[in-house]
Formats: C-alpha cells, structure tokens, sequence
C-alpha cells in the first residue's frame, strides 16, 4: 500500500493494463495527469494535432493489435473533439478507453470554463462511461473500465476525471487485470446448427469483424476446409481469411464481389459467423435469406434476429463456437465449390482493369512490406482498397465501417504504426484527406512510416456516384476543385511529396515512396492523379437483393 | 409488423444517478414506445427496479430486452408473465364535488375501495389502488363529476410465488 495522487493512481493502473502508448492532447483540466506521465516516464505518450485523430489513433491501435487502445483529453472542446472517434470505434466494436478530465467537483455544474457533460454526450456511443467525483473510486474505476471494453462484444468506454479527484491522496495497492469470463454456450443449439449444416448442399460462410475480434481465424479456415464451404467476408471481417485462400470469395455486401452475391443467391444455408447483417450487408434484410437456413453466431444477444431472421443462433464467441462443432460436423465434398469457381471464372471478365485506382492498389498492395497494415478512409476509395487490396491475416485491413467516418485513416495509421512498429499504407480519398489532413504533422514528428495513397479526383467520389444514380448527376456540392498543390503541401509539413500522373508512373513512384518511408521512418505522400469518374462496381442499390447487382454505369 | 400489445418488463438496475438517463435516451434512440415506467427502491440499497409497459410488438420487446440487458447498469431483466403476477398501481385523482355530488362520490369510492384523503368546499381528493384496468373503471365513473387533476404512479408488479427476478438466470425462455 502507498498513497498516492489520483493523477499517479491513474498513470499506475494503467501500467497494470499493460498500456504502453496513449494518444493525446494535453489542457487545462488534465494538465495533473500529464504532471503524471512525465514524473512516471514508463508510458510512451503521441501527442496529435487533434483530439479527433488522438481518438482514431487510439482506435487504430486497438484494431492492429487486439489491445486496448487508450486517448487523453482535457474538458470541453477537447473533449467533445473525441466524440467522433469514440462513435467510430463503437461501431466497429473495438476496444478503447477515452480518459477525458473535468473541472473540479467545486465548479461543476456551473458552466464553468471549459466544463463539458462529457459523460452524458458519450452515453450512446460508449459501452459504459464514468465519471469519478472521489480518488478512492478511481483505480477500481479504471480496471472495470478496461474490462468492460475488451469483454464480450468489446467497445468504448469512457472516463472522466475530475480535476479534484486527480489532486486528491488515496491508498493505491497494485492489482492485477480481471480475468476475462468465459461463459456457456448452449450444447443443444450447436447441435442444432451441426445437424442443418450436415445437411446443407451449398454452405456459404459469412466471416464478419466477430472472427477478428475473437482471433478465430485459424478455426474459421478449418470450418471452411471441412466444409469444403466458399468464404465471403463484411468489411469489418476483411482479413479474417486470407484474399489468397481458394475458399476465400471476397467482400460481400453492395460493393462486393459477383461471385459472393451469385454464392449467396445460389446458396441454401448461410452461416454468418460475427457479423451484424448490417443494411450494406443484408441490403433487403426481408428477402436477403429468403428461403435459406440461417445461422447465426455472435457474442452479443442484441444483434440475433434484429435485422435478419434466424434459424439456429448461438450465443458465442465465433473461435468458441467452431472449436464446439467442428467435431460434429462431417466433412462435405467440392462439388458445391466447383460451382462456385464458375461464378469467378465469370467474375474475372467482369472487374474493370482500366481504372487507375485498380492499378495502383494491386500494385501498392504487391510493394507493401508483406503483412503491413493497410488503413483506408471513407467512401469509392476505401471500397476499391476493400475490393483490391489483398489482406493476408486479421488485423491488417483497417477501416471504419459501421459510422463511416471521413477523415479516420490519418490518425488511424499512425496508431497502427504505434502498435505494430510496421510501416503503415493509407488509402485516402482528397474529401476524407482534407478532413485531417492535420495529422501528416504527427506522422513527421513522430517518425512514423506512411505511404499514403491520396486518391485524388478532385470531386467526392462516391456521392458523385449516388448523384449520377439517383440525381440524374445534379453533382450539388461534390466538386472539390480545390488547388491544394499536396506534394508541396507534404513538403512543407516535412513529409516527402510524390505525385502519379499516369500509367507510366505507377511503378517508379511506388518502388521510391515504398523505399523511402521505410529507409526514413517517415511518411510519403503520393498524390494519385484519377478521374472523377471512376465509379465503384459492382454495386446493389439500397434495399435491394443480389441478383440485381449493377456492373456497369453510364457516365 | 406483428400484433402491438402491452409488455411488461421488469429489471433491476445500480441504484446511482444517470441510470435513468442511460434508460430512457437508450428508448428515444431505438424508437420504443413507452406506456409507463417506474423506478422504486428494493430491498437491496444498491440496486432499484424498474417496471417498464411496452406497447409494441415482439420485436420490439425482445430487441429493447436484449439491448437493455447490454447495459452495465442493468443487472437482471425480465419479461413478466401477465398470468404469475400481481399488478398494482396507484392514483389519486381531485373530482369536482359541491354538496349535491359528495355523497355520491363518495359511494362510488366504496364500491371500489378507494380512500378520501382531502375534502373542500369544492373538491374531493380520491386515493385508490389496484390494477391499472380497475383505476381505468373508476376513472370512466368519476370523470361525469369533472376530475380537476389526476396522477397515476404507474405500474408496480412482482411475480407470484416465491420466485424472484433476481433468481431469474436469462429473460427467460421465450425470449432467449
């Protein structure tokens, strides 16, 4: 037992978490915990250009590396700055803790400078949040916090600290995590599931981000082996099985492939495997399974029959889940496979080879250091990244998926780079680049190695998309036309500046900015000139079922 | 949609400040349309219990279930049985009564055993509990007198039988 500060209390329980690097940005309000983290020196600490990207970086290296991502920030502005990192990161169910301070207990609720009902803001978009008005609540505060966010279906949670409750001494005695709690899986409903898997003819998989986030990927490609059963991911679930593996049909959902929508179709059982059967999934969630057996499993109660109806669900963890019944299922031939090779031997005259963006990101994903995380922001970009950038491993292909947030990849990647040490690739649209752009400084200051590829078409693609679709290209408000010179804009924040302005290009640049970031430890920038209209195919419109998938587009 | 009814959905929660908040905004945001709800004291300091009246369908009811159980606030929830358990609620309604009405105010008020608990020159304050459906009668009896105001605490409801919610492992059957 010692006595402590509760600004030391906190600094020690997170030391107990295993924290290594926090995103952040100091102020008024935390300026004790700071005090902290400076006399304590054990916790690397990244200081952002925003409270925005401090919380995407958190959020980027809990998504690289399974851990806990941990973010600072004082009251008010910089905490409400956190607001959209905290929501994308529950979305997208990663593990984070927002550590926001506040005025002190004497100043509450008296509009004080800078003071900010952060806790009551957060309530939507957090798992649980705190906030601690006493020292002795703090540290038993702290490790619930960090157990509610890895626990089952992980998320956000945050907690606010009070000025007060960061000055105050308190009796601090070391602890060791809670264990995570292991619960029952239902015997019979595995059962269940492994008599209609048996008896399926045409078993497709649908691995969501739930496989990730259970690191249930060596069981999932066992599944999938047993089954001789096609593969198709969510966008969350990219990477759960290797682009690379010949079960492996790619994305599904409306900008996913033409062999997973014809699987799906063609399919007479569907087991989806941590995945929520989100709108951009399911698209018509009433016919999306009609006539199909459905499986389910998922860590969390609140997502079974919530969007599509199931026949069997389990409440699982997906590594739980397979280990259970894969010694109750009989291993099924290729014959279903077979047809589904049809469907991509259909599929390779279909892809559209003739755009840029399909050149650069087959030949940036072929230049990566091999296994390097890939960050991609928000919208045509991210979808031709999820589209043709290979992932090898889970972890490795980092996006926001369920919020949808421009301007994420920034902050992102550089705390992918914080969790793995790797050099990080950043597929960027020049909307969502414009968003955060701020953070290029971060990246220099702090040697981070980024080849970000700025898809640069001058317009913001994807709405453009949806206006030439559904607006007879009435383009309101989506030409960017913007001057930015951003090789000299790269320059000029330290960074190395590139630019692709055609075909020829691509190799050179991408060999040289490649070599260069990892040689440097510092980030490049190219700047790839592409039409504005380059469109995302195949597409399904809204609410639609997937024999009306969109291969083409007028322009 | 399936057929709307009433459900009545029992939980306890941490009896700390801003559970009702995470609650209610938690209906507001998923589009749950709420008849009544009531928050009391139990026999544990630590935690309350709220008694919730869906008016939804099943659906409904068992996504607001589910996500409701998601809560860390929310330590046990359940559906009641309408069949296994006691109802009650109270109400005290103020009923316009000169001489000329009092005494037949006040026979109806024993009829369905409600209390007198304030009288003036003009008005009478009722007290009655019971079933909300029997608070429903008694209002359609006194309302041709004129009720100046009326206040229902909404419905407070405990199961039959020595089994608790807190007992309870899951929702129960036909909701997991």
């Amino acid at each position: 037992m010692m006595k402590l500060k509760g600004a030391e209390i906190l600094i020690n329980c997170l030391l107990e978490q295993g924290v290594d690097t926090i995103f952040g940005y100091p102020g008024g309000t935390v300026l004790d915990i700071y005090d902290a983290l400076y006399r304590n020196g054990k916790i690397k600490h990244i200081l952002t250009a925003h409270e925005q990207g401090a919380a995407h970086a958190a959020d980027g290296y809990a998504r690289a590396t399974g851990k806990v991502g941990v973010c600072f920030a004082t009251s008010g502005p910089g905490a409400t700055n956190l607001v959209t990192g905290i929501a994308t990161a529950f979305m997208d169910s990663v593990p984070m803790v927002a550590i926001t301070g506040n005025v002190g207990l004497n100043m509450l609720g008296r509009d004080s400078f800078q003071e900010i009902d952060i806790a009551g803001i957060t309530i939507p978009i957090t798992k649980h949040n705190y906030i601690v008005k006493d020292v002795s609540e703090l540290a038993d505060v702290i490790r619930q916090a960090f157990y509610i966010a890895n626990s089952g279906r992980k998320g956000p949670v945050l907690i606010d600290i009070l000025k007060n409750v960061q000055i105050a001494e308190c009796e601090y005695e070391p602890q060791k995590p809670y264990a995570l709690k292991s619960f029952d899986i239902d015997a019979e409903k595995v059962r269940r599931t492994a008599e209609i898997i048996n008896a399926a003819a045409k078993p497709v998989i649908i691995a969501g981000g739930g496989v990730i986030s259970a690191g249930a990927s060596p069981y999932l490609k066992e599944l999938a082996a047993k089954l001789n059963a096609p593969v198709a991911y969510t966008l969350m679930g990219k990477g759960a099985i290797s682009d690379r593996d010949p079960l492996c049909i790619g994305m599904l959902g409306m900008h996913g492939t033409f062999t997973a929508a014809k699987a799906i179709m063609a399919s007479d059982t569907i087991i989806a495997l941590g995945s929520r059967f989100s709108d951009r999934v399911a698209l018509n969630r009433d016919l999306f399974a009609n006539g199909k057996k459905v499986i389910h499993i998922d860590i969390d109660n609140a997502e079974f029959d919530k969007n599509v109806k199931t026949t069997v669900r389990v409440l699982a963890s997906v590594d739980r889940y397979i280990k259970e019944v894969l010694p109750l299922l009989a291993p099924k031939s290729g014959e279903w496979m077979d047809e589904v090779q049809t469907f991509e031997e259909g599929e390779k005259l279909k892809v559209d080879t003739s755009i840029m963006a399909y050149k650069i990101l087959k030949k940036a994903c072929a230049a990566a250091p091999k296994d390097s995380p890939v960050v991609a922001d928000v919208g045509q970009h991210q979808m031709w990244a999820a589209q043709f950038y290979s992932a090898e491993r889970p972890r490795q292909f980092l996006t926001s998926g369920g919020l949808g947030t421009m301007g994420y990849s920034m902050g992102g990647a550089i705390g992918a780079h914080f969790g793995t040490g790797k050099l990080v690739t950043v597929v960027v649209g020049d909307g969502c680049f414009n968003m955060n752009m701020n953070e290029l400084s971060t990246a220099v200051t702090n040697d981070v190695p980024l080849v970000i590829l700025l898809m640069n078409n001058s317009v913001l693609g994807m709405v453009r998309q949806w206006q030439k679709i559904f607006y007879e290209r009435r383009f309101s408000q989506t030409t960017l036309n913007k001057k930015t010179d951003y090789v000299k804009f790269a320059e000029s924040f330290g960074a190395r500046g590139l630019r692709i302005n055609s075909e020829e290009d691509i190799d050179g640049v991408l060999a040289e900015a490649y070599t260069y970031a990892e040689k440097n430890s510092a980030p490049v920038l190219v700047d790839c000139i592409i039409s504005r209209d380059e469109n995302v195919l195949p597409m399904i419109k809204p609410g639609q079922t997937y024999d009306t998938q969109l291969e083409k587009m007028e322009d | 949609m399936d057929d709307i009814k009433k459900y009545t959905i029992g939980a306890l929660v941490s009896n700390r400040s801003g559970v009702l908040t995470r609650i209610s905004g938690l209906f507001a945001r998923r589009g749950y349309n709420i008849e009544s709800l009531t928050v009391c004291a139990t026999e544990d300091p630590a935690l309350s219990r709220m008694t919730i009246i869906l008016k939804g369908d099943e659906y409904m009811l068992y996504q607001m279930i589910r996500q409701m159980d998601k809560l860390e606030d929310v330590k046990k929830i359940g559906c009641a049985n309408e069949l296994d358990c006691v109802y009650r609620e109270l109400m005290l309604v103020k009923v316009k009564a000169g001489a000329a009405e009092r005494n037949q105010i006040v026979q109806i008020a024993e009829i369905y055993k409600a209390k007198v608990v304030d009288l003036s020159k003009d008005s009478m304050v009722l007290e009655i509990t019971g079933d909300p459906e029997k608070l429903d009668a008694f209002v359609a009896v006194v309302e041709p007198y004129g009720i100046l105001e009326m206040q229902r605490t909404g419905v407070t409801v405990l199961a039959r039988g020595t089994h608790t919610l807190k007992d309870r492992d899951c929702y129960g059957d036909h909701v997991n």
